[in-house]
This record gives structure tokens, sequence and C-alpha cells, in this order.
């Protein structure tokens, strides 16, 4: 808690405000808490003064008045006598205040003499600050002493390369196989697509060596034959139980790699292809055995990659899922399902479909090609290898192998449709349509050879098994159709699970150069997430973040609405249903404490009553008419705050009766902040979240979707109070939607106005 | 000896490794030439697959280096020379004069009374910009840059005596001392005038992709509104004419990635703001890796999109429109058509195929890192192969890994 704050205005970005009004409102008002108050030309150019201040003045706080904390809070970190790091808060009065600012009849503010309404802002802005800092704690990190080992959970490329990369950094690896032996699927690939430039060549896998390797490395245990029976704790101190023939044991882990891997796409899926009605028709991973056995007689074959047959057999299927996440979302049990069904027995839905066909489009184009190349270098090119495609998908560098391989004597590829494949007791007829020589014709062939599905074991089986109170399985696994990846474009590793990164198939079809790179990755974020624990800061996107929820249990009654909205199932509980925090789980967005109706979690740099006192510093004028209504805004800070602020760098302005405070997630919002704000007068509160749905764009996965849900309380709250629930409205802004915002604000202003002034007002 | 990380280029993949490397507890340099970071796809204008804005996840990138003060960023800066060996290098930086103060200062006004202009190299051909500027709204450094050859004799008599800018300002050489190199030096766009069968860049109307990304921007030349360059129409009819300059051995011997996955894109950003724009595209192969497929298939399902499987032989202009001879390969015929707009979807180069840089790194014949682990120094993102942003960002990561695996303990 700060109790002596330096006050800095910063007269370079705060033109058109009375710098010397404002800081001589500081001093009556806040007496002995700012020691310092002061306006400088140029804050960047005032840091060592500052420094000076705050070992001569023993501050504990300083408060920077000046532009947005988005532009240049790096060069601000300060430190007293004792080289401790002390709180710096900022005021954005740049962007949203002066530059936002505009009267209320349009016309732009005077710069040489502030309106009275700017100066207004502009000191509730201070105070909130000021209060803001006040009630900020200096909170001791949560610090979970990491053990430096790593559960690797698949032995196959990926978890074979991952297994080596942590090792070489220096940290323990237990490796989980559920088969006999590793090497997973490459056991069916002795010669691989091209690994490295130039990307032209074969390349030996070279499994039996790499085996020796892996299993020589006195840092890694492998564990054959074995499952993971479930994941307990959290990230720097999880308790995997490892289920084997020899039974159960337990490992101590601070991170888990999951490579997991895929299984291929049920036969039936291919049947329309003719799978099954005749020995000449094989899948890729049957012809695989066949090339390693050496059995393979046939010497004109077709690898079929037009997968259409097959899609339109199924074309209904398909879109079952679909259809019944829709009735689910309906039915308005989507966003909180992951934790109302927690009671109910698991049972996990099976998420292969036809869909994973397509989806292994690039590993299957690839692979035929591979499987051609080696038939063809085997009988030097006595065998024909026709390759029949519709989109051949080799993205990339690998266009590099596809056009070696169109150089290749043995191998010819065309476009077509594929329309029939027959079985004709001494040939196999592929139809092909549309082709590129200008005709439709009956292809005759020993072998047929069709393409594999690659489905993630992750939509099939629990895999991990969370011993967490939302239940054993990754949350949201249908958006994805069962991969166990991250909806960030960006942040491809990010996952509702803490701790545990998921590489290679069982995130995505990758080719094995893909899954060497993924498997790299992925142990960098288990590391990553081991040393965060053991300082006691958060993972990304708040990474560094010392702060974490602390729970006030006395007053807890419960409820478990914090274990059940907790994005990440950060929260267990006990048998009586008192929540179980795992401080290395949390990514610190706030949303337990949004969620709780007693208000028993805080955070010590964020809190509960933080907010609702910087609410309350606003003045709120008695009349409406003459003062004009105020409106509050909870901006969500990583988005809807930069575009507030960029919108401002754009001159654009927007009404002057609104306080915005940022919010670290609409998550964290508590409906207390909405009554305290109706309570103060204010005549509407304004929610600025991110998008949500199936592409959300929440950096908390459902922080602003929650937020909408629970707008019910929210409304039940106001009608209670006598308020009409229209004075609250929540909007999804996008981070490039700045020019947009200014009219949604208005919008919001005008409707508020029409409605008239809040019954509180002046209570 | 050092165990600090340099990584050479700030897009996604440079960003991602200098971020990953420090929040594992690594000194990272990061140096980038241009004056904000962000690379790429600080010029696009949504993502696929989900259309979301890039700007979303620079600014938590930018968060997360604003938070940490492992990362040292040097932005206007080039590598100009390098000794040393894996573990100790030292590498010689020069910084390029930005003239401007070493902190925010808001120069829009100041800005907006300066005459003279230059073509803008951010929006690429489509737009100018003043003598001094700032090239994104989400700019990371947060600061302006001054061209002083772009003031006019007016514009420089405004400026002269702002004591926050520095006319005279010179480049610096800084020396760091690093363990381990991450090169994440990107791509350019294929340069259209070396695509003389389709007009060599000189056709009215007919833009690159990344021309096409800048109009549809909210802070491009249009206000995002998509607009023909010449008369400022919305175009009803728009061809996209893809593998412009990939897989093809005259230009780039390769195919780029993203521009199949970039074009369904484009034709949702057209779709959304005309639907009754009629969109044609010129195809080898419609690539969509894995689950992009719901893109692609969600482009297919538009009443307002088809799709011709071939080659366009010739562009020219006609009158302000493009007329494309085409082939449509299984009808095999000959197609002669007008569009009111052409994009070509003009492929990656690597950055490094015109440039040097000062590292002992072997490059392959079309400008691709190939090799260099050796000497600890690893290659992330589309300085090694084309790439999209989520494979540059995993890529960035897995390149962090192995450099710190290679100054760890030292």
């Amino acid at each position: 808690m700060a109790g002596k704050i330096g006050v800095y205005f910063d007269l370079a970005n705060i033109g058109g405000l009375d710098a010397a009004t404002l800081a001589k409102g500081v001093e009556e008002k806040w007496g002995k808490l700012t020691p310092v108050v002061k306006s400088v030309p140029v804050l960047a150019e005032s840091v060592q003064q500052i420094s000076d201040d705050i070992i001569e003045h023993a501050l504990d706080g300083v408060l920077l008045c000046g532009a947005s904390p988005r532009v240049d809070a790096d060069l601000y970190r300060f430190k007293n006598a004792d080289g401790k790091a002390i709180q710096v808060g900022h005021v954005n009065l740049r962007e949203q205040c002066v530059l936002c600012y505009r009267n209320p009849d349009n016309t732009p503010a005077d710069p040489g003499n502030p309106p009275n309404l700017l100066t207004l802002m502009a000191r509730d802005y201070v105070n909130m600050g000021i209060v803001r800092l006040q009630k900020t704690e200096y909170g001791e990190p949560a610090i979970v002493e990491g053990v430096k080992r790593i559960l690797v959970i698949g032995g196959g490329w990926t978890g074979m390369h991952a297994a080596r990369e942590a090792s070489t950094s220096g940290y323990e690896v237990v490796l989980v196989e559920k088969t006999g032996r590793l090497g997973g699927a490459v056991n069916n690939i002795p010669v691989a697509s091209p690994l490295c430039s130039p990307w032209t060549d074969k390349e030996p896998v070279k499994l039996p060596e790499r085996i020796k390797e892996l299993c020589a490395d006195s840092k890694i245990t492998v564990l054959l034959n074995t499952t993971v029976a479930d994941l307990a704790g959290e990230p720097g101190r999880f308790m995997a139980r490892i289920t084997g023939q020899d039974g159960t044991r337990e490992y101590e882990v601070g991170a888990v790699v999951l490579a997991a891997g895929w299984t291929p796409l049920s036969e039936k899926f291919l049947a329309p292809m003719g799978l099954g009605k005749s020995p000449a028709i094989v899948h890729a991973g049957q012809f695989a055995k066949m090339l390693i056995d050496g059995t393979v007689q046939a010497r004109r074959i077709a690898f079929v990659l037009d997968t259409t047959l097959a899609e339109q057999a199924f074309a209904s299927e398909a879109d079952a899922p679909e259809k019944a996440v829709a009735a689910a979302e309906a039915a308005g049990e989507d966003a909180q399902s992951d934790g109302e069904n927690m009671d109910k027995p698991f049972v996990k839905e099976d998420l292969e479909s036809i869909r994973h066909l397509k989806y292994s489009n690039v590993v299957n184009s690839v692979g035929m090609l591979r499987q051609a190349n080696i038939i063809c270098d085997r009988t030097n090119d006595a065998t024909q290898a026709f390759i029949i495609y519709k989109n051949m998908a080799i993205p990339g560098i690998l266009e590099r192998f596809y056009k070696k391989m169109q150089n290749r004597l043995g191998i010819m590829m065309t476009k077509a449709d594929v329309t029939d494949i027959s079985d004709h007791g001494d040939r196999v007829v592929v139809t092909c349509k549309n082709t590129l020589l200008g005709m439709d014709f009956d292809l005759d062939v020993d072998l047929v050879v069709l393409p594999c599905g690659i489905v993630p074991v992750t939509a099939k089986d629990l895999t991990v098994n969370f011993a967490y109170r939302q239940g054993p399985d990754f949350p949201d696994l249908e958006l994805f159709d069962g991969f166990a990846d991250s909806n960030y474009i960006c942040f491809p590793y990010e996952t509702r699970r803490t701790g545990v990164y998921a590489a290679g198939c069982v995130r995505q079809p990758m080719t094995l150069d893909g899954c060497e790179e993924d498997a790299c990755g992925a142990v960098l974020k288990a590391i990553q997430c081991i040393e965060a624990g053991d300082h006691g800061v958060a993972v990304a996107p708040r990474s560094g973040d010392m702060s974490y929820p602390q729970f006030n249990f006395v007053r807890c009654t419960q409820c478990k609405r914090c274990t059940v909205e907790c994005p990440f199932g950060a929260l267990d509980d006990d048998e009586k249903g008192t929540p179980k925090p795992n401080p290395s789980r949390c990514r610190r967005c706030g949303t337990c404490f949004g969620a709780c109706p007693e208000r028993v979690i805080s955070f010590a740099d964020y809190s509960i009553d933080q907010i609702s006192s910087m609410i309350r510093e606003v003045e709120v004028p008695k009349d409406f008419k003459k003062g004009g209504p105020r409106i509050l805004i909870l901006a969500c800070e990583n988005d809807a705050y930069p575009a507030l602020d960029m919108a401002a760098l754009r001159h654009r302005t927007w009404s002057p009766y609104c306080r915005i405070i940022p919010v670290r997630c609409l998550g964290s919002v508590n409906a207390i902040w909405i009554s305290d704000a109706m309570s103060k007068g204010f005549d509407g509160v304004l929610l600025l979240g991110c998008k949500y749905g199936d592409d959300y764009q929440c950096h908390f996965i459902k922080g602003s979707e929650i937020c909408n849900l629970r707008r019910d309380n929210i409304a039940e709250t106001l009608n209670r109070l006598g308020v009409q629930p229209e004075r609250v409205e929540q909007l999804e802004i996008a981070i490039d939607e700045y020019d947009a915002i200014p009219d949604l604000i208005d919008g919001f202003v005008a409707r508020i106005t029409a409605m008239g002034p809040n019954p509180f007002k002046g209570m | 000896m050092s165990n600090a990380i340099l990584v050479v280029g700030g897009g996604f993949a440079g960003l991602t490794a200098a971020i990953e490397a420090a929040e594992l507890g690594h000194e990272v340099y990061l140096v980038e030439k241009r004056p904000w970071l962000g690379g790429r796809v600080a010029q696009l204008t949504k993502y696929f697959p989900k259309l979301c804005p890039p700007s979303c996840g620079l600014e938590i990138q930018f968060q997360r280096i604003r938070k940490n003060p492992a990362i040292k960023c040097f932005t206007m800066a080039q590598l100009v020379g390098l000794s040393g060996k894996k573990g100790d290098y030292t590498a010689r930086v020069r910084l390029n004069p930005r003239h401007t103060a070493p902190h925010n200062v808001d120069f829009s006004l100041l800005a907006s009374t300066l005459e003279g202009t230059a073509p803008s190299e951010f929006e690429l051909g489509l737009g100018c910009r003043k003598a001094l500027y700032k090239s994104m709204p989400f700019a990371w450094p947060a600061r302006w840059v001054l061209d002083p050859a772009t003031l006019s004799r007016s514009d420089a008599a405004r400026v002269a005596g702002n004591k926050y800018l520095d006319i005279g300002e010179e480049a610096r050489e800084i020396e760091l001392n690093v363990g381990a190199i991450i090169v994440a030096t990107g791509w350019q766009p294929y340069d259209m005038r070396n695509l003389a069968n389709l007009g060599a860049g000189g056709i009215p109307n007919c833009i690159s992709n990344m021309q096409m990304e800048r109009l549809a921007s909210p802070f491009g030349p249009t206000g995002g509104v998509i607009r023909r360059p010449t008369d400022g129409k919305t175009p009803t009819s728009v061809a996209f004419v893809q593998c412009a300059g990939s897989r093809d051995q005259n230009h780039l011997g390769y195919c780029s990635y993203i521009c199949c996955m970039a074009t369904f894109k484009q034709c949702l950003y057209l779709t959304e703001q005309n639907p009754a724009v009629q969109i044609t595209v010129f195809y080898i192969d419609l690539r969509a890796p894995g689950r992009y497929v719901n893109v692609l298939e969600k482009v297919q399902a538009l009443p307002n999109v088809r799709f011709i499987k071939g080659k366009v032989a010739e562009a020219q202009a006609a009158d302000g429109n493009v007329r494309l001879l085409a082939e449509d390969a299984i009808a095999g015929r000959k197609l002669d058509l007008e569009f009111e707009l052409a994009v070509l979807a003009t492929g990656m180069q690597p950055s490094l195929a015109d440039g040097n840089l000062p590292l002992p790194i072997p490059l392959d014949m079309d400008g691709f890192v190939a090799g260099g682990e050796e000497a600890g120094i690893f290659t992330a993102g589309c300085a090694r192969m084309p790439l999209d942003v989520s494979r540059s960002a995993q890529s960035g990561t897995a390149a962090a890994l192995k450099a710190a695996q290679t100054v760890k303990g030292r």
C-alpha cells in the first residue's frame, strides 16, 4: 500500500490543461499522502529527478500524469533506497482526457482556457490514479519451487525430440509411451520426406540410432506400455500417476509436453473409396507396412489424393458435430458447461469425423510422394506410380521436393476428380474425370493406395486425464475437431491448461520437420513455465505478473462460482466446496474475483475495493441537466483500452461525460462495481470487451463472454436497486475498431441522456 | 563469453523468439532495421483463419516487451559486423538516426502542417507520408521518425528549433557481446516489376496481395474501404492471380505457403464490403493446409466467387480495367476476361535474397538460410522457409530454445 506518493504532471504531454490548478487540487485533497507534487516540462527527461525525490522523500509510489501508460512505460522503472522496485502508476491525461475531449456542443476545447468539464475530467482521473496507487499492495509472489522434470506424453517422433531437447536443456524427462516401442508412426516411415535444406531429398530417419541415444540418456526415463492415469497439482509440482503392467507409480513433474500423436481415421470412412472391397485397395498405413515387409508386387499403383468420394458419402455426418454444438449453444449451456456439469460423471465425446481426412491433406500429399518415391527407387522406376489429386497440398519449401518428384520417370501426376474406384478381379479401375489431359479416363492399376486421416488422440481419449475440479479433459476441443490446439494464431502454445503444451500431430496435422520444430517450441514453454513458478510469476499473456488471487476464506460461502468460471481450471475445491487455489495454473485474469458475490478474492495490485474506490473518487454533479450525465466505462486493457488510445491519437473525440477505468479482462468485472457506480450517481455503465464466440479474441478465453452472461445477475441487482437494467451495456470491440469506438460511446451516452438521470443521483 | 542472445529482425518470428528467450531469463538484444517492430504482419489487415486483427497479438507482445527489462530493442538498426565465435560473439550494430526525441512525443499536429511528401514504403506505393511520420497507430516504439530528405524548404523552417527534433543526429555504432544469434530477417513481397507478362507492376488497378491488405486496412490509404487506386471506384469484378511468381522456376522456385489462404481471406474482405462483387480466382492448386480447409470451404460456398484452375498468361491494361489472358486447364480453353481490379498473389522472397547480412551462414539458391546451427546461429520464420504467422511463432519459439541451450551455463 503506497503511503507516500509523488505526483508528476508531464507538461509536454498535457497542453490544454491547467497543471498548476490540478497540482494544487492534489495537494489540498491528499495532503500527506502526496508529499511531492510537481509539474515537469518533459517527464521523460525528469527520470533522475523523480529517482532523487523517491530517495529524499522516501516515496513508495509515483504517479505519472501525462501520456498513456502504453507509450513510454519502459522508461519509468524506479527503485527506492533499498533497491526495491516501487509502484508506478499512470494517469492517461493525454489520450483519454485532453485529446479525446470535446465540449458538449461538439466544439473543441480552447487550448488557452481549459473548459471546466475538461478540468473536472482531469481531476477525476488524477484522483482515481492516486487512490488506485494507494490501494495497490506490495504482494509477495506465490513461489512454486519447480521440479526440473518434464513429463513427455507420447514416444513418437515429436515426443522423442521433445525428450532429447529437454534433456539438452538440463531437465530430466519422464517419457510415457502407451505401446511397447518408441518411434510411433515413424516405425512405418523408414525414409522421410525432406527434413532440412535443400528440401529436395528423402531423409533417412535413423530411428534405431535415435532410440539408442534416447535410452542411453541418463536424464530420460522411458516408460513403455504405460499411460497417464491422471495428472494432479499445478505447474512446477504436478503429480502424474503413471499406470503400466506393474501397477501405478507417481512421478512429480514440473510441466508436461503432450505429444500423444494420432490414430488413423477409422477405415469405415474410406469404404466409399473402395477400402475393404479388394486386397488391391489399401490405405497409406497398410502400404507403408507392405513397403517395410517388401511385399509390394504391384507395378502400376494409383495413389488417390482426391477424397471427394469419402467426403460426399459422409457429408451429412460431417455436419453433425457442428449441429450438435449449435444445439448445445441454443440450450444456453455452452459457455458455462465446463463447470456447471462438473458434478455429472464425465463422458468423453468421440470427435473423430470425416473432416480429419481433409485436415490431413498436407501430410497425405507429402506422404504419398514419399511412398511413390520409395517404390520407384526400389524398382528403378519400373513401377509406374500415378498420383491423382484434386489439389496438390504441398505448401511452402517442400515444393522443391514436389518438383523433383515431377521429374521422376516412374511418377506420373494428374489432377482429376475420382468418381469411382472398383475392383475388376485382376485389376482395379480408377475413374478419373475433369483431368488436365482434356479427357476423362479409366486408370487400370494393380494397387490403389488411399490416404490416411490423422485423428488426434485427444479427439478420442482423455490422454492427460486432469484431476481438476473442472474435469479431466481439455475444454473446447470441439472447436478444433479434437486437436489439442491453441485458439490464438499469435500464440500457438497457449492452451487452457497451464503447464501442458501440445506438440506434433496431436496439435495439428504436420510433417516430421514440423513435428521436430514443434517439440522444441513446446519444451521451451514447459521450461519457461517451471521457471515462472520458481519466481512466482505468471506465464503469458501476463508474463512476469507477480500478483495472484488471494482468498479471504472466512467469508467464502462455497458457492463455487469462481471454480466454475475460471477459464483455466486453476481452482480445485475441498469436500465442503471451499476453493483451493493453484497459483501456478492461474493466468491472473481476475475472472474469479469478477465471479465472487462475496468479494473475498483479490490481487495485491488489483482488487474489488481498489476499483470501487476509484469509482467513488469521481465527482458526479448532482444536477444532471446542468452538469451533464456521468458514464463509467470499464474497458478491457488488452484491446478496448488501446483502441481508445488510438482513437484519440487519430483525433477522434467523444462525450466529455465518460470516465474510463481499464480492467484486466471483462471477466474480472464484479457486479458490485456497477452497484457502486449507480450508488455514486453514475447514469450508465458501458463495458467494452473483446469479441467472443468460436473465434473469440479474448486473451483470457471466456472473459468477455462470461461478463455478458453475468448481466442477468447485474440486471437483477439493478432492478433491486430500482435502476433500469438498460443503463448497463456491453459492447464487443476489436483492437482495430478505433474509428468506430467514439460513435459507439456517443450512442450509449445519447441513450442514457434520453433516459434521464439515474434515480440514485444525489442520494 | 556471454549468455545474451541477439535476435536480428523484429517481425513476428523475431519478436516471438526475443520475448520467449527473455521470459526464460536471458538477456536479449532485438535489432530491427525499420523504425518499428512488427514486420510484415503490421501491414496486414486481418489474419486467417479467424479474421482477427494482427495488432491484437502485437499489443500483447509489446506489453511483454514493456514489462521485461531483459529485452533491449534497437530499431532503425542494422547488424554491420560480427566477430568471435559461438558463445562469444561481438556484433557491431549501426543505429541509424531517428531525428526525434528518445521518448514519445505526439507530432501529429506538426506533421499535418508539413508539405513535403515521399512515397510510403509501408503503404507499398499506395500512399505518401510526410517528413515526420509514424506508419501505424499501434507502432512500437511509439515514436515518430523524421526523414530530413522529405522536408520542403518551408517544412524545414517549421521544424527548425523544435526541441524534440534533431536534424543533425548522426548514425552511430554500438557493440554487443552475445553468445547466440537468432536470424529472423523475414521476407519481402516478390517484386511485381519482375513479372513482365503480368504487367511488371505498371498496370493501373492491377495490385499485389500485400497492397490489397493496405487497401482493406482501417489505417490504410483508403481508411479500409477497398477502392480502385486509379479512380476510387468500388470494384464490382475482381480477379485473383495465384502463384504470381511463386512455383515458377523463372521467379521463385517454391510455393510461398500463404498466398492461397491470403486470397481466400481477401475474398471475404471484398464480399463483406460488397456482397455483389464478382470474384474469379485463377489457381494451380488450392492450398489450404490442415484445418485451414474450413476457410477454403467457406469461400467456395460463396455464390459470388468462382475458381478457375489455370495460369494467367498475360495481364494488360484495358481502359482502367485489367484484361487477363488465361487458360481454363480443365475445360482446355483460353479465356480473355476483363476485371475492374486484379490482385496478383505475389509470393514471399526471403529478405536475405538481395541483402548482405554479415553472418557466417549458408544461404540456398533462393536466399533462404540453410544452416548455421553449429555456429550457434539459428533461423526462425520466413528467413528459413515460407510460413504463415502461426508457424512463424512456432519457429521463433523453437529457435529461442536452441539459442538458450547454446548460451546456457556460460
